[in-house]
């Protein structure tokens, strides 16, 4: 299954782009409007980007009322990205989206341009969980100490899969001024330099609860796709390759098949935790 | 919004520009002040670039070597090809009496296509060197000003202003002609609304300019 990564591809404006993935992951949803990061929101790094566009959506009354209607008018399986402050702001959100046809609401508790201690995560998933009986994914972030502790928690607190990894934090400075590129300071770094440091979380998140598992960070081809399916992930989302290159969905799908052809897999899910020594017969869970 | 891989016919000096002429492949030209996205070879995101030249079977994009992925982009020789998606944006209107052409600096980069589509109409054009000031042959009918001179000095009143430039220029721009259409600019990943990269105030509002520009008609 390819996804896109949350807050790179507006369904809106791009509906063919959508329509080429499995299922559209939303920018993240406040419970109110936010305008954002003042410019400037995006430098180019050598092995990636940087993006500080501070959560801008239009929060949830206007996101259910106008938005949600046009996104599903699209044919295309929406799963909602949902971001908040305290865990009783990620249940009022999940509270909200219960009854509507969403197929899944990720929640974003990793977003590097806002504040969210990593303690929280179990919190936060607890509160969420007992608020939706929706496919529930916790999107967590690699730049804390333990990812497979991060993991465990969110798997513990009632997470039925987990999206690995949000971007980390990187700083970008003008060759000339010596300024900060970006308006706010840091920013995400995404792309190419987040590939192996996802490939590791995923594999690390897998180990430690066997939980399904959306892998991004970095995916520009299908080779790069299977990776992370043998890392662990049962699905994987594109990021910023979908900037430089809307066609992308397509061309990652026709390459994954043949990359895991070419390897002696029947289909590139058969790849699943060959990184592992083999895959297992299925995804167990394996928190007590 | 269509991509291809485009054939470099060559790249020109323009001054201290290059005009980057490919072939056009199936690509549309779009209405002027649109933009297309260019994939400098060796870079992850590609760069928002105006159409600077169609016939039928080349495009010409303008532009100013001052990053590394201009510079990639205007490295590019014969023979090589590179990925353009477009035309993207929303470009200048065209239905203009009595159209004024205002451009500072490498914002000259869609007049070339824009005077030719609206018949040739009067260009002032600024420059910051005599050198810079070579690009204005690209464009019929121009008035040449070089700084410390400014465009804002040499606009005839009573015009149908369509301006692209530099931010200060825009605004200067606007204060004397309040309904010009200005073609702005903002650092941008995609150029199709994904990114929220190029967002700018427009009404008040945080927006994205690719969507809702490049050209609006009220100063943002």
């Amino acid at each position: 299954m390819i996804l896109n990564a949350s807050g790179c591809l507006d369904a809106l404006t791009a509906p063919e782009v959508a329509q080429s993935l499995d299922a559209f992951v939303t920018k993240t949803v406040t419970p109110l409007p936010r305008e954002g990061n003042q410019p400037v929101r995006i430098a180019e790094t050598d092995l990636g980007m940087l993006n500080s566009i501070g959560l801008a959506n239009p929060g949830i009354d206007r996101f259910l009322a106008d938005t949600l209607p046009r996104l599903l008018d699209l044919g295309v399986s929406v799963w909602v990205s949902a971001g908040g402050f305290a865990a009783r702001e990620y249940a009022d959100l999940c509270a909200r989206l219960d009854d509507t046809p969403v197929a899944a609401i990720e929640l974003n508790v990793s977003c590097p341009n806002v504040s969210s201690p990593e303690e929280e995560v179990e919190e936060i998933v607890a509160a969420a969980r007992a608020a939706t009986t929706k496919t529930l994914y916790a999107k967590l972030s690699p730049s804390v100490p333990d990812v497979g502790a991060a993991a465990v928690a969110a798997a513990r607190a009632g997470a039925d899969g987990l999206t690995l990894v949000n971007t980390i934090r990187g700083l970008a400075l003008d060759e000339r001024t010596l300024e900060p590129k970006l308006g706010p300071g840091v920013g995400g770094l995404s792309g190419p330099a987040l590939r192996p440091i996802a490939l590791a979380a995923v594999f690390t998140a897998y180990r430690a609860t066997g939980l399904p598992i959306v892998g991004v960070g970095g995916v520009e081809t299908g080779a790069h796709g299977l990776e992370l399916i043998a890392s662990g992930a049962s699905a994987f989302a594109l990021g910023t390759v979908l900037f430089a290159d809307p066609e992308a969905p397509l061309r990652v799908r026709e390459e994954l098949e043949r990359e895991a052809s070419v390897r002696g897999f029947a289909t590139p899910l058969a790849a699943y935790a060959a990184a592992h020594g083999g895959p297992p017969p299925t995804p167990l869970r394996r928190v007590a | 919004m269509r991509r291809e891989l485009l054939d470099v016919v060559r790249v020109e000096d323009i001054g201290p520009y290059r005009l980057l002429r490919v072939r056009r492949g199936r690509l549309e030209s779009g209405i002027p002040g649109q933009f297309f996205m260019l994939a400098p070879p060796g870079r992850l995101l590609p760069r928002p670039m105006s159409l600077s030249l169609a016939t039928r079977t080349e495009f010409g994009f303008l532009i100013d070597p001052i990053g590394p992925g201009t510079k990639a982009l205007t490295g590019l020789v014969r023979g090589e090809r590179l990925n353009v998606l477009g035309p993207l944006g929303n470009g200048f209107r065209l239905d203009v009496e009595k159209p004024l052409l205002v451009g500072g600096g490498i914002g000259v980069a869609p007049f070339p296509y824009l005077s030719e589509r609206l018949g040739r109409p009067p260009a002032v054009l600024g420059f910051r060197s005599k050198a810079h000031a070579e690009t204005a042959a690209l464009v019929p009918n121009a008035e040449i000003v070089v700084e410390p001179r400014l465009v804002t000095e040499a606009m005839p009143a009573g015009h149908d202003v369509l301006a692209c430039g530099p931010e200060p220029m825009l605004r200067a721009v606007a204060a004397l002609a309040p309904a010009a259409q200005l073609a702005w600019e903002a650092p941008m990943a995609c150029g199709y609304g994904a990114c929220y990269g190029c967002a700018v105030e427009i009404g008040g509002e945080l927006k994205r300019l690719c969507v809702e520009g490049p050209v609006l008609e009220r100063a943002a």
